[in-house]
């Protein structure tokens, strides 16, 4: 999930020239640092005529290319294998991975992701099959997508599911529609949706894009939404409330049954962020809530590979009343086999993407979902549970938790504790990064000050929560007893330090440039 | 488990540290009403990987994979060679196993290869900048269209008859529920449609594909031409990437957005996803862009490095008033696209259009000599549409039979039109053999 940069002030560099450790000054004659490549652009380095891919001579024929001038130069460099492979193994060592480390990022549920997953994904028989070809040769493909429906029904309790989008942000615009459709069809001109305020940004945006107004929702303080606030908004102008649950704050929204009921007496529907999922498979489904529509990030909860910021999927769950409106394209069981509905019909509210989904994250989530069972799922998601409470409990009397009690399957802080220290949230995450260490996801949600969200997941053994756990402890220590040149200069052995993100939205270089077009535009 | 590193021991330990008896403690704000206490009935229990992969292979023996047999299946979605070192490459750890380059200092593998995939993106479709990525190319259509509106402050697209029809279909969705209107043009079959007389003052926007669906290919420079005179924007989409290999871009022909299906360079056919969207534009409209933006920037030390940029347009930050509720792009898919052009370079991807080109004329040469089988296209690049005697659906599944995937009947993407029955699209590639060309060619003989 997105982070959010509010209260983090200017990000210009600072403390450029402050003394600090001995490992950072150490000068090279080529800037590399050891195993720590310093790598330049691909268009840095190739030269003209080279290729790492041999092809034949294409046969002599006529070319049939109409009007349509031939392509000129393209600006192409071009290299041989070894040079891409290096290019890309370089660039590779420079990005942080939970392979790598501990990446307790609120909010993203960053697990592991088994190998398993990816040989599958692979299988021809699932990657080199083309989504136009003829059903009956895609019979296996359309069963694994059924299979994978089926569990997450049963997951749910839901009585329907959209698996066509592509993220969890297009299955929010995908359940958002169907509610839509469906106050439509029973003429019901309903225009505010109740987003609460710690609600993901996702959430707003998508509200608002359908058209509607956005009506938010303060929460208690308990971390919770204000059932008393949210009495007031309802209203018979009110189409629908988008909660996330457990929420952003990582708690469980103890009211929600009462919510959906209060919801649905006002004629509105309820969607529910599935974001936090992960928190309760297998425990509580989603249905027993109320809710009418929910999307899976089958990247989080299911966790086919974040693969650096997608691609994603986010397959919807739809109550019965909600059911009739899903969009194209739809699996369906039948007597001789699987078909595939392509075409929006009756009263389905049109189609989300091209073609029928994210194949090859329903391929990974679907060996994730064998391999665990019913009985590891629910291990999964009480051990995440267990984890991110075994951090709150560890850490309760040096940071400074957000609210009292137990959380979810995330542990989220204030940034009381670095009061008075001259240390900001986003410098103690960047401390965290000298060592070793992903930080948490800082400044959201809005509704605490300066927050840290933890989310260790299932895969973190104890022994590293342990250690992760006195890292923070000690770093907390370190801002308390007035060291914040530390925090402030850091990280410092990281393969960049801090970078200038206001000159680089100031003026935006979205691109490389040849040097001599460079040299054009300034004189 | 394999995946699960706590042991009883470790549970209890960590219980007892936290203060309560149970994990089920922690999960005291549940109402009793939705509490299970056993796990969810009907489901089967934990499997080892061995297991699994039976189960797994079992279903995708089911399916018949395009490279075991002559396949001409395209429309938007091409089987193109991937050179093993993309598969290799963005399998490692800290590629696949990353997130969103929030952390900067940690993430320069991830934002400097997007802010080449920028600029290959750029380069590739003659425009001035591009994204760092969208779910797919009929999403990023529909996406370019919403922007169109926001520029021009306008409400109503017109849609090329030669669009795929599931690009039209989700920007009609889009049209529908977010409240502008999208105006269809009857499917171009001959590729001489006119749209210019469509266009008006209230016109946001023109979206024309090229190729078209059909496979007509065509110079658009007088279209833009009419748009811009009539205060709109051209968006071109382009569903086979590769044909800009050969052919004048978007941007030379006076686009103002160009959206496209990134797939066939570096992706998988994957049954249709995970794909890769691209999304260029010119830069007086950048800041109207929709998705992730990576941009240069410097350090503490003043070293080169790269951010995530114009975050100011996003939901995460503007949440309602953002310029698209887009969160993440396709990463993965992105990376197998860079570095599958990195490995081409300008004269292997030049010599692979050409090589597509000339296979595909190579087979509409053959396919035009069979009695039953009219070539449509005068111009085309990699695919083309023919007429057949009899039914293209029919025609389709008697091939498969003969495990030949011959194409897709037009039928099966515009629905309800009679008329389109016998219409069918063949694509070629580089990996289309002669031998392919010769049983598809025979089997049409024997069944026409």
């Amino acid at each position: 999930m997105a982070m959010n940069s509010t209260g983090r002030g200017d990000t210009r560099p600072i403390d450029t020239h402050q003394p600090h450790t001995a490992t950072g000054q150490i000068t090279t004659f080529t800037a590399n640092r050891g195993l720590q490549i310093e790598e330049a652009l691909i268009f840095e380095q190739g030269q003209r005529g080279r290729t790492a891919v041999d092809l034949p001579e294409p046969p002599a024929i006529k070319s049939r290319l109409g009007s349509v001038k031939p392509r000129k130069d393209i600006g192409l460099p071009g290299l041989s294998e070894p040079q891409v492979i290096r290019h890309y193994t370089r660039l590779s060592q420079k990005n942080f991975a939970i392979d790598a480390g501990f990446y307790p990022l609120g909010s993203c549920t960053m697990k592991h992701n088994p190998r398993l997953n990816e040989a599958m994904a692979r299988l021809p028989g699932f990657a080199d099959i083309h989504p136009l070809q003829p059903i009956s040769t895609v019979q296996g493909a359309l069963e694994a997508i059924d299979s994978l429906a089926h569990w997450l029904l049963t997951l749910t309790g839901m009585a329907a599911i959209a698996m066509s989008p592509g993220a969890g942000a297009h299955g929010e615009q995908c359940g958002m529609i169907a509610i839509r459709a469906a106050l439509e069809a029973r003429g019901d001109k309903r225009v505010r949706v109740l987003v609460p305020e710690s609600a993901h940004g996702t959430n707003p945006a998508t509200a608002a894009a359908l058209g509607y107004v956005v009506d938010s929702i303060p929460a208690t303080a308990d971390g919770r939404v204000d059932l008393d606030a949210l009495k007031a908004k309802l209203g018979p102008d009110v189409a629908a409330i988008m909660l996330t649950n457990p929420n952003t704050c990582g708690l469980f929204e103890r009211d929600i049954v009462e919510i959906a009921r209060l919801i649905h007496e006002a004629g509105a529907l309820f969607y529910c962020d599935g974001a936090n999922f992960n928190a309760i498979v297998g425990r509580v489904r989603p249905a027993d809530l109320g809710i009418d529509a929910m999307h899976i990030n089958l990247h989080k909860t299911f966790s086919t590979p974040h693969g650096g910021g997608g691609p994603g999927a986010g397959p919807v769950v739809l109550s019965e009343a909600l059911a009739p409106y899903a969009p194209a394209s739809a699996v369906v069981k039948g007597p001789n086999g699987f078909t595939l509905v392509e075409h929006a019909e009756g009263e389905s509210f049109g189609r989300m993407k091209a073609f029928a989904g994210q194949m090859g994250m329903f391929t990974r989530a679907l060996t994730y979902i064998l391999s665990h069972g019913a009985d590891g799922l629910l291990q999964a998601s009480s051990d995440a549970v267990l984890n991110a409470n075994y951090v709150l409990a560890s850490l309760k009397d040096v940071m400074s938790p957000a609210f009292d009690g137990p959380c979810m399957h995330e542990a989220l802080f204030d940034d009381h504790f670095l009061k008075d220290t001259g240390v900001t949230t986003l410098d103690f995450a960047k401390a965290m990064l000298d060592e070793g260490y992903h930080p948490m996801t800082v400044y959201f949600p809005l509704v605490v000050h300066g927050a840290m969200l933890i989310e260790p997941t299932e895969s973190e053994p104890k022994e590293s929560l342990d250690l992760f756990i006195a890292t923070l402890a000690n770093l907390a220590a370190r801002a308390k007893s007035g060291d914040a040149a530390h925090f402030t200069g850091a990280p410092r052995l990281t393969p960049r330090r801090r970078l200038d993100e206001t000159n680089a939205a100031r003026k935006p270089v979205l691109r490389w440039r040849p040097t001599e077009v460079l040299d054009e535009a300034a004189e | 488990m394999r995946y699960l590193p706590l042991t009883g021991n470790d549970r209890r330990g960590m219980l007892a540290r936290i203060g309560v008896g149970s994990v089920d403690a922690l999960f005291e704000d549940v109402p009793k009403s939705a509490w299970r206490s056993q796990p969810i009935e009907g489901l089967p229990s934990h499997a080892g990987e061995l297991d699994v992969e039976r189960r797994m292979k079992a279903l995708a023996a089911k399916n018949l994979p395009a490279g075991s047999v002559p396949f001409f299946v395209g429309a938007g979605a091409y089987r193109h060679h991937v050179p093993a070192a993309v598969d290799h490459l963005i399998q490692r750890g800290e590629f696949l196993t990353s997130y969103t380059p929030y952390q900067p200092e940690v993430s320069q593998g991830t934002l400097q290869y997007l802010f080449e995939f920028q600029t290959q993106v750029a380069l590739l479709t003659g425009m001035d900048v591009a994204n760092a990525s969208m779910y797919d190319g009929s999403t990023a259509c529909g996406e370019a269209v919403m922007m169109a509106n926001r520029v021009t402050r306008r409400s109503r697209a017109i849609l090329s008859g030669g669009l795929h029809p599931h690009y039209a279909e989700v920007t009609r969705t889009q049209a529908r529920w977010t409240n502008f209107t999208a105006v269809d043009a009857s499917a171009d079959i001959d590729g001489n449609e006119d749209l210019a007389a469509l266009i008006d003052g209230e016109t946001s926007c023109v979206v024309v594909q090229n190729p078209s669906v059909f496979g007509h290919v065509r110079d658009l420079s007088s279209l833009a031409e009419a748009c811009h005179a009539k205060g709109a924007l051209l968006i071109v989409v382009v569903t086979e990437i590769m044909s800009l290999g050969l052919l004048s871009p978007p941007g030379e022909m006076g686009a103002d957005i160009v959206v496209a299906e990134g797939q066939s360079i570096g992706n998988a056919l994957n049954f249709g996803g995970p794909y890769v969207g691209l999304f260029a534009t010119r830069e007086k409209y950048m800041r109207q862009m929709p998705g992730r933006l990576c941009g240069e920037t410097v350090d503490a030390d003043g070293r080169r490095g790269w951010v995530l940029t114009l975050s100011t347009r996003e939901q995460h930050i503007r949440r309602e008033k953002a310029t698209s509720n887009i969160c993440t792009n396709s990463g993965l898919c992105a990376l197998a696209f860079t570095i599958h052009l990195s490995l081409l370079g300008e004269a292997g991807l030049a010599r692979l259009a050409q090589l597509n080109h000339a296979t595909a004329v190579t087979l509409a040469d053959r396919l035009a000599k069979i009695p039953g089988i009219t070539v449509i296209n005068d111009s085309f690049f990699n695919e083309f549409t023919v007429r057949l005697s009899k039914g293209a659906a029919g025609i389709v599944e008697e091939l498969a039979t003969r495990k030949i995937l011959g194409g897709v009947p037009v039928s099966r993407l515009i629905a309800g039109k009679p008329a389109l029955d016998n219409l069918l699209l063949v694509a070629a590639t580089e990996t289309t053999t002669q031998g392919h060309i010769d049983a598809l060619a025979a089997a049409f003989e024997d069944i026409l």
